[in-house]
């Protein structure tokens, strides 16, 4: 029943969109609350995990995408090891951020997008992550120019200054063109 | 023949990711240092790339799969069975991708695509703490030349060793022991808390500092609570942010805390009797001189006998 409803997306849930993407059973969640109990980032969290659940079930769109909870999940797992009912509520996170970016909605933690962003950009560029370029980079696009100064002097000494490209970036860079795509088919 | 066979079976990829050459060098470096005497003979994987980590899972999960896929095709295709990631975040990527396309036909076909590569899932993939608990607690002690006099070491495994279980299949993902066994055997006291498991905040240290900082302070208070003096890690996002960040929580938070974070690798290490230098204890930010110093003193009751005792010996 989900099933066909999700073939066409425009009109499916999001619930049903969402157990498309992860394969999980949403319907399967009884609101324990167990998720929300254990997360160590659900004190920042605008809605508790739990919530995010029972209002994907509501088909509240707008209440999920646009949730500050989407993004301050740290991806730690716990929820998903705790689960009574076995459903993967971090990788459900990971749609909901996936589905969230493709729509634009990442206003409420950009400087979180922007991290993962720029993470990003640099490994497509050479293979790897460059971690002096990725927090130069972060900064720039931030404004957050003067965070961590009084760490500078040592991590200059481990940060590599100059970025180095694996052999096989070409490879790489294809490999991001065919997952990023005009649509992720 | 069958030399070159076991040979086969006994050669690992190393997969030393991103961090280990920047950041996380301590642990590449420690780890490199330690590995010859108890045997390990690594090779790091041929022109590796990066496992995409947290972004990649967080932003499009097709890259999450491929980026770790085109790491294990690569070392399949040099005739590895298992491969060793001493980050967590990577081991973690790598296993959550065997595990997606081993279950997954059609993916697996899609993937193979994507990094036009061939990918038959058969390589094996094991964190640091495997491969040490594989070798064992005896091995391990048998290879150093001191032990630790008690020093009180909490064990922090944060999230990605243990968790999900399904998918790491390692340890006990509430109440892991593997660290603290190998912390016993180097003559350390491992201390019996209840954060080992809680998570650090991670990638967040830059773009959410404030959560990392109250995230680690609890961390930090529990261990304190318990009385450790020092931590254990084998992951380079929790000795980033209980070593840096435990800075910024002393300033946020008024509180007072020292206690330096030192990968197990380093540990070890330092048992084996390496240099402090080779063993790159000088990235540390939280001083590791008072802790390391207490780790190897002679204990009390080695020492001469105490001043009285010795006026008492003279006498008679």
């Amino acid at each position: 029943m989900t099933q066909a409803a999700a073939k066409g997306h425009k009109d499916s849930s999001l619930q049903s969109l969402v157990e498309e993407l992860t394969g999980e059973k949403l319907s399967a969640c009884y609101q324990c609350g167990k998720c929300s109990a254990g997360c160590p980032a659900a004190y920042a969290m605008d809605r508790l995990p739990h919530q995010i659940i029972r209002l994907i079930q509501l088909n509240q769109r707008d209440k999920v995408l646009n949730s500050h909870a989407i993004w301050l999940c740290a991806s730690c797992q716990t929820c998903t090891t705790r689960c009574p009912k076995d459903v993967d509520l971090a990788r459900i996170m990971d749609a909901l951020r996936e589905l969230a970016l493709q729509e634009g909605r990442t206003a409420q933690e950009s400087d979180a997008v922007v991290f993962q962003q720029v993470f990003l950009n640099w490994v497509r560029r050479t293979g790897r992550q460059f971690e002096g370029g990725l927090v130069g980079e972060y900064k720039l696009r931030t404004g957050h120019f003067f965070q961590d100064l009084g760490a500078a002097p040592k991590m200059m000494g481990k940060l590599k200054m100059i970025p180095r490209g694996i052999k096989g970036r070409q490879a790489v860079q294809r490999i991001f063109r065919k997952c990023e795509g005009p649509k992720n088919a | 023949m069958r030399g070159a066979e076991e040979r086969m079976s006994t050669r690992i990829a190393y997969f030393p990711g991103c961090s280990l050459e920047g950041t996380a060098q301590e642990y590449n470096l420690s780890l490199q240092a330690i590995a010859p005497k108890l045997g390990l003979e690594l090779e790091e994987l041929e022109d590796w790339n990066c496992c995409g980590s947290t972004a990649a899972h967080t932003l499009n999960h097709k890259l999450a799969v491929s980026l770790p896929a085109r790491i294990l095709a690569l070392a399949e295709r040099g005739g590895y069975s298992s491969l060793v990631a001493p980050c967590a975040a990577c081991s973690h990527r790598l296993l959550a991708t065997r595990m997606a396309l081993a279950n997954n036909a059609g993916l697996r076909k899609e993937v193979q695509d994507i990094i036009e590569m061939p990918y038959k899932g058969t390589v094996e993939v094991k964190n640091i703490l495997q491969v040490l608990m594989e070798l064992g607690p005896d091995k391990i002690a048998a290879a150093c030349s001191r032990k630790m006099t008690g020093l009180r070491i909490a064990s922090y495994y944060g999230c990605l060793l243990v968790r999900p279980p399904k998918v790491v299949q390692f340890d006990d993902p509430e109440a892991p022991q593997s660290m603290d066994t190998i912390i016993k055997a180097l003559g350390g006291t491992p201390v019996e808390w209840g954060f080992k498991t809680e998570c650090c905040g991670g990638g967040f240290s830059m773009s959410r500092t404030d959560m990392v900082c109250k995230m680690t302070r609890d961390i930090l208070d529990n261990a304190a609570f318990e009385g450790a003096e020092a931590f254990a890690v084998a992951c380079p996002m929790c000795q980033s942010n209980l070593d840096l960040r435990q800075l910024n929580v002393n300033q946020r938070y008024g509180t007072a805390f020292k206690l330096p974070a030192l990968y197990i690798t380093q540990w070890i290490g330092l048992c084996m009797g390496l240099p402090a230098r080779d063993l790159g204890l000088g990235g540390n930010y939280v001083d590791t001189g008072d802790a390391v110093a207490k780790a190897f003193a002679v204990p009390p009751e080695k020492k001469p006998p105490a001043l009285s005792a010795a006026g008492a010996a003279v006498k008679a």
